[in-house]
């Protein structure tokens, strides 16, 4: 069971970076309109 | 698209607008036509729509179930847009000159909107991106200065039916923005956390049934305790710095039972971790931070977006003026801010224009509409000498004027004032939440004391327990959540509907109390603040005719009906405008069109028929116009600003649910009595000729005899503005003035009175809801607590019940206000 010692600070770098990938998808504003971008992938063949 | 059940029962001839899809008035349905139009509005957007290429809007729009609304295009050509001023403020240019503006529009609401806006570049050359944002109502343009003005991409959009707005306020906008990311990084942040403690604590618990060696019980508790702790710190710090604020200041919020708890919950845990015994708060407490934290976000979103739609809708008067400037014999004509206005300047006001100051007409003619100043609804006419107001519009043609008073000296700038001394002195209601939180904390450390009062002599070990647990149980956590939720959702909703709610208290202030005072102002409000044809019989087909005679007058009369008639691209040969009416030579023959008086006079014969139908518009108090060609009447209109087809509707059902109905207008006793008869509000309510200045005092008349009412007052003009901040809701229709959109509390966007009465119905299911909420979260919270009191509240069990009643109380709230308020009705 010793595995857990390197398992568990494993989940929690994984858990960090996780957070990272999120943080930097806010900063550059992808979560700024929510709403906009689903309704622009219906129309994309109709150009 | 199918007629509500609604419509079919009560107009058997249902005929649909080609561009909006609501029902088209009777009288305006064009016999054998392929489309129909309900208001000129339409007409215009569906044209350009199909002159674009663009029909395929229709059937995008179908597809995405939107509100229905009628297009209300302003027809203006935005040229202040291509000032240098202009530019200079709102416009941003690249490295590779290429120009981006932001405008906001009102209307965009669905998926066919972002279709038809994103089409723009391949419309008009020289745009080279539309980008639109549905979550802010705004667009952005990049476009190539040199190739394409910017009026020209406004009046398109314009003419598409979304009119651009300056986006005003970027400085704020950027700021929310940057509150927004914030909010989502804690959150993001709180939820990993979670997640994290969750895992760990279902090591924890697996560990009851079986067993670990204490090596590993006690990693997995500090690790557990390291990352609750960060969660309470980091995201949590929120709720402490929220309670602090709320201490200092000796007020209670709901934040302070949520931080005893946190606060309590941290350090039990922490004791408990030191001695390896008793629970571990901190899974339960990094739920809490996180579920906190997404109703707040929820509510910020919701309230942030309607108020930064109306914001932006303040950018409707204009902000320059054209000042004409004389260097001996040469004039100059410059185009100035508003501000730099000054006694003496002489000034050019075009047609469509709001007046800057306040002065008298040196040289012109035209029609003024002080509609929104004074709340009569017929335009005046003004010649060389007339004095003027700024803040009037003019409908007619170019004037120049010499100011003898600007800024805050004019008759606005000091109405502007009272609205101001109104907004100060609105009595501040007590929230909702706040009451709650009020006696919240209280009752909860009662129980706390007594849990541990009766505890204490049998086992003081048990009974220190037993008093955190309930403390932790007892928190309100689910109306931390289920309160900011449900009121942004309410919102949200509203705002899909068109009704933007400025902040959640105006919502809780007319969900709280049941019945008051409505007060309405008449013109633009109940009626349709514009002469329209409310009567037509006779030749349908010459209508195209008569509108393109009357387009070459100014007369407001003659406007109306270019409005409604269109004008057919025929030669008009010659035209003689008289007192009375217009006499013209066109396609052929000889017309006639004006006053019953006017053609009389030319000895025109009226068939017993037409002068039946003139008889009953001449009864109704509107105004009758014959139109002749060769001799023959051929048809007869009748004008009036009608009040709309569901003011008296609406007013029945404010009735039901209460409200008392007054009528308060500017406008004279005849035509305000007129309007009551029409909508069913009885005479003694009426309260005709009142001025703007005595209006505040109307609407705060009630407001010291009986705190109880509630005073709700709905106007749009500037005439309302003072009153609409002074009532306890201010209510601003569409179509308002930007003095009325700042002082009021709610903007209801599209017109009429039935938005309100949406308003109204989804306040009191609000209320409903928070309240069956707040009984079921109370139920939980005494099951929990007596649990607690009795000892019985196993860490497990609490770790099951706080989730479940979240989600509970979460599911109600949002599923009840989903199905409560939907998008306007197909």
């Amino acid at each position: 069971m010793e595995v857990i010692y390197i398992l568990i600070p494993l989940a929690l770098v994984m858990a960090g970076l996780a957070l990272a990938a999120f943080f930097w998808t806010v900063r550059r504003g992808h979560m700024d309109d929510l709403e906009t971008p689903a309704h622009r992938a219906v129309f994309d063949d109709e150009r | 698209m199918k007629p509500s059940p609604e419509h079919r029962a009560t107009r058997p001839a249902f005929v649909a607008c080609s561009h909006c899809g609501l029902p088209v008035d009777a009288g305006l349905v064009v016999p054998e036509a392929a489309t129909q139009f309900c208001c000129a509005g339409c007409r215009a957007v569906y044209e350009t729509i199909h002159a674009c290429g663009l029909g395929g809007y229709y059937r995008l729009r179908e597809a995405a179930d939107a509100p229905l609304q009628p297009a209300d295009p302003k027809l203006a050509r935005f040229e202040s847009f291509d000032t240098n001023t202009f530019h200079s403020l709102h416009v941003t240019r690249d490295a590779a000159g290429l120009s981006r503006c932001e405008f906001v529009l009102d209307s965009a609401t669905c998926g066919a909107c972002v279709w038809l806006i994103e089409k723009l570049p391949e419309v008009l050359p020289g745009v080279l991106e539309a980008r639109l944002s549905l979550s802010a109502g705004s667009v952005t343009i990049a476009f190539d200065a040199d190739r394409v003005k910017l009026s020209r991409v406004a009046s398109l959009l314009d003419r598409l039916g979304y009119t651009p707005h300056v986006a005003r306020g970027r400085d704020r906008a950027e700021i929310h923005r940057r509150r927004s990311r914030a909010m989502l990084i804690d959150i993001g942040i709180a939820f990993a956390l979670m997640g994290n403690i969750m895992l760990i604590c279902a090591a924890m618990y697996a560990d009851m049934f079986g067993s670990m060696t204490p090596g590993f019980v006690k990693m997995f508790t500090w690790l557990g305790w390291g990352l609750g702790m960060i969660s309470l710190a980091w995201p949590g710090r929120v709720f402490f710095v929220s309670s602090y604020r709320a201490i200092r200041s000796w007020t209670a919020n709901l934040d302070l039972p949520i931080t005893l708890a946190l606060f309590v919950g941290a350090i039990a845990g922490t004791w408990n971790t030191i001695t390896a015994r008793g629970d571990f708060y901190f899974d339960s407490l990094s739920m809490l931070v996180f579920l906190l934290l997404v109703g707040r976000f929820i509510q910020y979103k919701q309230q942030r977006r309607a108020e930064s739609s109306l914001e932006m809708l303040f950018a409707l008067t204009p902000q320059t003026a054209r000042r004409v400037e004389r260097d001996g014999a040469n004039e100059d004509i410059h185009e100035v801010p508003t501000q730099a206005i000054a006694p003496g300047d002489v000034i050019e006001i075009r047609s469509g224009e709001l007046l800057p100051a306040d002065g008298v007409v040196e040289s012109g003619q035209s029609a003024l509409n002080n509609a929104l100043l004074t709340g009569e609804s017929r335009p005046i006419d003004i010649t060389i000498g007339s004095t003027v107001t700024a803040g009037s519009m003019n409908v007619g043609g170019v004037v120049r004027m010499r100011v003898s008073a600007a800024g805050e000296a004019t008759r606005l700038g000091r109405l502007m004032k009272l609205v101001e001394s109104g907004l100060c002195e609105k009595p501040q209601l007590i929230r909702f939440t706040d009451r709650i939180g009020r006696w919240f904390l209280p009752a909860v450390l009662l129980l706390g004391v007594i849990t541990f009062a009766y505890g204490w002599p049998r086992n003081p070990e048990h009974a220190i327990d037993n008093t955190v647990a309930i403390l932790i149980v007892t928190c309100p956590c689910v109306l931390g959540l289920a309160v900011p939720l449900t009121m942004g959702v309410t919102i949200g909703r509203l705002a899909r509907q068109g009704t933007l709610v400025k902040s959640a208290a105006a919502l809780e202030r007319l969900a709280s109390r049941s019945g008051g005072r409505v007060v309405l102002d008449k013109t633009g409000t109940i009626t349709h603040g514009q002469l329209s044809l409310t009567r037509f019989s006779g030749d349908a087909s010459i209508r195209p005719i008569v509108g393109r005679i009357e387009s070459g007058s100014n007369h407001p009369i003659a406007r109306a009906m270019v409005a409604e008639f269109g004008k057919a691209g025929i030669d008009v040969e010659s035209t003689i405008e008289v007192s009375g009416g217009i006499e013209a030579r066109c396609a052929g023959s000889d017309w006639l069109v004006g006053s019953q008086k006017f053609v009389v006079s030319r000895g025109v014969g009226i068939s017993h028929e037409l002068q039946r139908d003139l008889d009953e518009i001449r009864a109704s108090g509107a105004s009758a116009v014959v139109m002749v060609r060769d001799g023959r009447a051929l048809a007869v209109a009748g004008l009036e600003d009608a009040p709309r087809a569901d003011s008296a509707e609406a007013i029945v059902a404010m009735r039901e649910m209460g409200w008392e109905v007054e009528i308060l207008t500017g406008d004279h006793r005849q035509a305000a009595d007129r309007v009551a008869r029409q909508v069913g509000v009885d005479a003694s309510q009426v309260h005709a000729d009142v001025v703007a200045e005595r209006k505040l005092d109307h609407v705060r008349r009630d407001d010291d005899s009986n705190d109880d009412r509630l005073t709700i007052m709905i106007g749009d003009g500037v005439n309302d503005s003072a009153a609409l901040a002074a009532a306890d809701v201010g209510i601003a229709v569409a179509g308002g003035a930007e003095t009325s959109l700042a002082a009021a509390d709610v903007y209801a966007s599209s017109p009429g009175l039935m938005p309100t009465v949406r308003l109204m119905r989804a306040c009191r299911r609000t209320m409903r809801i928070l309240k069956i909420n707040f009984g079921i979260s109370l139920a939980y919270n005494i099951l929990a607590g007596t649990l607690a009191i009795m000892g019985l509240m196993h860490p497990l069990l609490a770790a099951i019940i706080m989730p479940l009643s979240s989600v509970t109380v979460l599911s109600i709230g949002t599923a009840m206000v989903m199905r409560g308020i939907r998008p306007m009705a197909r």
